[in-house]
């Protein structure tokens, strides 16, 4: 097993062997790269769109905070970025061999991830029982495609997560081939990073 | 753990080495995660679109040609189709509509990336099969419900969708214009799901062209039909997310009462054309590159000489990928965008009118001081290229904004399009698959029935869509249902008459192919493993080639269009054949200056 | 038949007929020629190149110099030919087009009918003696006409073939479009945008009149809705 690692080490998460140099990283970082340039473009559509008419129309635009409850999405906000850190955490601790912790922070990741949905469910319960509805004018229009296709992205994440943690427990990443690990963090960050303008110009300005 | 002689592991997706396939039959033919069947499985189901939406065109030309008259068979239609069998406007519109929506999702954008994407990417530059081959398959399979889903409006309340394939809000967005309503949900929720298909498809091509080329397989040793394979993958995953999110938006609009294109709250029904057209230029790219590219391939196999500029053909393919995404307020010039804008898009879309022309002189180029051998898929080839120099000329008159006030949303834009989508896209896929048909199939199609197909639809396609230039240049609307209620109209009606009786001939004549095409899967004769003499790596394999393709990985010496080169006695060298003096061949040596 | 295949544009009756069809004849020279070069060329080529027993192609790779030649030739011609059409676009099109002494009228296309609104006798719209009539546009010859163009359901087009002038009209919007009819007679209107079941039958008259027939008819219809 361990000997198997170390051939693993020079190869798996290098780009194939025996072929035209190509870009020089393996075969699914650089698909999920190439598929987040399609996630850029569907993100910009939407965020295009809000700004858009938002420009055309400031009126119809409440002020921050008016409608929307900020501090539970600061939190929530904060939660997202804290699942970062652990992602970071459990990716660090499976390039140095340690499959506990691996496991142990991508629990963690997965917990927060559905605890930011969770969140985000309940924030539009309230928002829906206030009467703050998706045909509420182009405020509820836009709030709620781009923070719903937000929050559909974190649950895909999550469940993708559920999967890659199984996979950690049934020991299938190791310090020499950990690909899984990586590329689903990759996808992780992107959708944080996402939230992040998101809360900025749905919620702050 | 086995090593290769180069000391590392096999690569994963090597293991299809061992050649004994036991796979079951589901497994090898229905969820195949083959390129190769996989690409099969796209062909079959776009040429049913394509049959499909040349129905749909049928109705609509016998009801521009003899308006008011019992379409044949009419009668036999529901009475919210047809009324005393005559066509209905109500089928009329909707005919239009998903006449464009088929051909273009679910006919020729599947049939050129779908189908040579999948066949010809991991041949060509030497792989087993794609990155993702389970993906792939993913692709394929929610490609056929998207399609299924379209095909279902016909079945429900109000029918199918029926505001164009643009499908400009308000009208799509709201059922009390058209009369339809889930018919245009389905739209939607269709052209979302096959935006994934269309995702999954286009990451998978671009990761396998970087990152699983055979050695020696270097960027400017591919064809051009992967180059342009690749760029036009770019163009899918970067354009088609646009899409599905103007889709997503106008979807939420139809149910649950958002109000993006609704201008009495304040919504932009111009947003939607600027969404759709953004998607929608680099859209026509996607449906054109493919074909540009592989017709340079069967060209220069026609000509038997190398491709004449391969590196200002594959930097043409580039420019387009790029000029693309700047041109598409083209389509909105009369839609009541700020006209200051409009300058700007006119001679930026003037200016992508320069790369075509460049691949155009170069397919010449090749031709030029050749030895043509004009076999059916050349000839497709050469009716590409001579019909695709009618519509990019006539996308200059279209691009003169001022000249565009008295031609948009005429027969002209018809013209064009078809000009570029028929005359262009489709007598590339007609090439190609006549091209690949052997290496597909393992058997030859019958060339004397490919070429009585080839000049009846050059000849029928000419008098089909030529004349519509002038119907345009007449003032003849393009979508209505009836010319002759327009005076200025009538004394034309005898050309539209003409059209589609033209029209008819065409579809006719697409038997012939159909015929040929399933013949010669059962009765064909055996094709060899290089029918046509070609150096692709695809031609070094049985036809057709194993699950998993390569025995060993091929080296690949030098670039795919070594024709008739001084250093062999052959007038070809297949691109994995070491030339004698060893090492990895002459370097292509551009004569400079002539 | 015969007639409608040849490639003249058909006669107008307004001045942008002199901004606009001369730009297409010179295109269509110009693409013409290039047409024939290519097609001429390929045909030539076939015949001339096609195989020979023991012929042997030549073995070349391309020419930069021809490269660089057909591309900036090229890339000259369209941008020549961009240039030339811009002014004639900020003319037609341009928001400082429109000639300030333009008779303002209002066109709002409704599902699928054209209502028109007419300023009344002094020449204002928004005032009380303006006045709607549905289907007709009537408007006095070599004179200058700015309707402001809107649409209360799906999206229409504005498009009076004899005066080769086009233009959407958008729910929500209000877009200005003007033209100036040099022939007294009828012409029609129609809508170019597909907007529905009834989109081909969207269709109005468009009467050019003299200036004296022109008052008449206003004050007819005018007369007309002081007795409605
Ligand atoms: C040579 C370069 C080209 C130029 C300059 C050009 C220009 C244009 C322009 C200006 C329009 C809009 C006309 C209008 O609606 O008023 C147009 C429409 C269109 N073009 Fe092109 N085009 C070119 C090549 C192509 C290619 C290669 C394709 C596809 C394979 C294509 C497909 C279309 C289609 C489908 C439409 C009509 C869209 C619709 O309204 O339904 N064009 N083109
Ligand atoms: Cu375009
Ligand atoms: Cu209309």
């Amino acid at each position: 097993m361990a000997h198997a690692a170390a051939i693993h080490t020079e190869d798996v998460m290098l780009p194939p062997p025996a072929r035209e140099a190509g870009a020089g990283v393996y075969t699914e970082k650089l698909g999920m790269w190439i598929f987040l340039g399609s996630e850029v473009m569907f993100f910009t559509a939407l965020i295009g769109t809000y700004v858009i008419l938002r420009f055309a129309h400031p009126s119809s635009w409440k002020n921050p905070g008016e409608v929307l409850n900020i501090p539970v999405t600061a939190v929530n906000t904060f939660l997202l970025i804290c699942s970062s850190v652990t992602m970071v955490k459990a990716f660090a601790a499976v390039q140095d061999g340690l499959l506990r912790q691996l496991r142990l922070w991508l629990v963690a990741t997965c917990i927060i991830g559905a605890s930011f949905v969770g969140v985000q469910v309940y924030e539009y319960t309230h928002l829906i029982e206030k009467g703050f509805v998706p045909s509420e004018g182009l405020y509820g229009s836009t709030f709620y495609t781009m923070t719903g296709f937000h929050g559909f992205h974190v649950t895909m994440g999550v469940i993708c997560m559920i999967y890659v943690t199984l996979k950690a427990f049934r020991g299938k990443y190791t310090q020499a081939d950990h690909r899984g690990v990586e590329v689903i963090g990759l996808y992780w960050h992107f959708v944080d990073l996402v939230w992040i303008i998101l809360f900025t110009i749905v919620y702050l300005i | 753990m086995a090593t290769t002689a180069t000391g590392t592991t096999p690569f994963t997706y090597d293991h299809g080495h061992e050649h004994v396939d036991d796979r079951s039959f589901i497994r090898k033919y229905i969820f195949s995660t083959d390129h190769k069947i996989i690409g099969i499985q796209f062909l079959i189901m776009s040429l049913t679109f394509l049959l499909l939406g040349g129905m749909l065109a049928m109705v609509m030309r016998w009801q521009l040609g003899f308006p008011g008259k019992p379409l044949p068979g009419g009668t036999l239609l529901p009475d919210t189709y047809t009324s005393g069998g005559v066509v209905l406007p109500e089928f009329y519109n909707s005919a239009v509509t998903m006449h464009g929506t088929f051909m273009v999702f679910f006919a020729i954008m599947p049939l050129l990336v779908g189908v040579f994407g999948n066949y010809l990417i991991p041949l060509k530059i030497g792989a087993p099969d794609m990155a993702f081959p389970r993906i792939n398959m993913a692709s394929f399979w929610t490609a056929v419900p998207a399609g299924l889903l379209m095909l279902a409006g016909f079945f429900v309340e109000g029918g199918s969708a029926a505001a164009g394939w643009t499908s400009y809000a308000p009208l799509s967005a709201r059922s009390d214009l058209t009369g339809v309503h889930l018919g245009q949900i389905f739209w939607c929720v269709s052209l979302i799901v096959l935006g994934l298909s269309s995702i999954m498809g286009s990451f998978n091509y671009i990761t396998t062209v970087i990152n699983l080329r055979a050695p020696g397989m270097n960027w400017f040793r591919l064809p051009l039909s992967i180059w342009a394979l690749f760029v036009t993958a770019c163009l899918v995953l970067l354009a088609i997310p646009v899409l599905s999110g103007a889709a997503i938006l106008l979807l939420f609009d139809q149910t649950i009462g958002t109000h993006f294109f609704d201008p009495q709250a304040g919504g932009q029904p111009l947003l939607w054309q600027h969404l759709f057209w953004f998607f929608g230029h680099p859209e026509v790219y996607i449906l054109i590159l493919p074909g540009m590219g592989m017709v340079s391939d069967i060209i220069a196999n026609g000509a038997r000489k190398p491709v004449f500029g391969y590196t200002s053909m594959v930097l043409a393919i580039i420019a387009i990928g790029f000029l693309g995404w700047g041109v598409w307020g083209h389509h909105m010039f009369q839609s009541g965008m700020n006209p200051t804008l409009g300058t700007t898009f006119m001679i930026s879309t003037l200016l992508i009118a320069v790369p075509s022309a460049i691949k155009t002189f170069n397919w010449l180029g090749t031709i030029w001081k050749g030895q043509i051998t004009f076999h059916v898929p050349m000839l497709h080839a050469l009716a590409f290229v001579s019909m695709f120099v009618i519509g990019g000329l006539s996308g200059v008159f279209m691009a003169a904004s001022p000249f565009d006030i008295y031609i948009h949303d005429t027969y002209f834009i018809v013209a064009h399009l078809h000009y570029v989508l028929f005359g262009g896209s489709l007598f590339a896929i007609f090439a190609a698959v006549t091209y690949w048909y052997p290496k597909m199939f393992g058997r030859m199609m019958n060339p004397t029935v490919g070429k009585v197909h080839f000049w009846l639809t050059l000849v029928f396609y000419n008098c089909t869509f030529f004349p519509m230039h002038q119907l345009g240049l007449h003032g003849h609307m393009r979508r209505i249902y009836d010319p002759t209620q327009y005076a200025f109209l009538k004394d034309l009606q005898p050309v539209n008459t003409f059209i589609s009786i033209s029209a008819f001939l065409l579809f006719a004549t697409q038997f012939i192919f159909a015929a040929n095409f399933i013949m010669s899967w059962f009765k064909g004769e055996k094709a060899p493993n290089n029918p046509w003499l070609d150096n692709g790596l695809e031609w070094t394999l049985p036809s057709p080639p194993p699950h998993g393709n390569f025995a060993t990985v091929p080296t690949v010496y030098r670039g795919p269009y070594e024709y008739s080169s001084p250093h062999s006695d052959q007038d070809y060298i297949p691109q994995n054949v070491p030339t004698p003096g060893g090492g990895y061949g002459a370097p292509h040596t551009q004569p400079a200056g002539d | 038949m015969g007639n409608f295949l040849s490639w003249m544009l058909p006669p107008g009756a307004s001045t942008f007929v002199g901004d606009i069809d001369w730009i297409y004849y010179l295109i269509l020279v110009v693409t013409g020629v290039a047409f024939f070069a290519v097609e001429i060329a390929l045909v030539v080529f076939l015949v001339k190149y096609r195989k020979r027993p023991g012929g042997k192609a030549t073995y070349v790779h391309g020419s930069t110099r021809a490269e660089i030649i057909w591309t900036s030739v090229t890339a000259v011609v369209v941008v020549v030919i961009g240039l030339l059409s811009a002014p004639a676009w900020d003319k037609i099109k341009g928001r400082e087009g429109v000639p300030p002494n333009a008779m303002p009228i209002g066109i709002a296309a409704k599902q699928f009918e054209w209502n028109i609104t007419y300023p009344g006798a002094d020449g204002k719209l928004g005032t009380t003696d303006d006045f709607t009539v549905r289907g007709q546009l009537h408007v006095p010859v070599d004179k200058p006409t700015v309707a402001t163009l809107t649409s209360v359901d799906a999206i229409h087009s504005f498009f009076v073939p004899s005066f080769r002038i086009k233009q959407d009209a958008v729910p929500g919007m209000h877009i200005r479009v003007w033209f100036q009819p040099t022939k007294v007679g009828e012409y029609e209107l129609g809508c170019a945008e597909l907007c529905g079941l009834g989109h081909y039958r969207m269709r109005a008259i468009v009467t050019v009149h003299t200036q004296e027939d022109y008052d008449r008819w206003v004050a007819q219809q005018a007369h007309a809705v002081a007795q409605r």
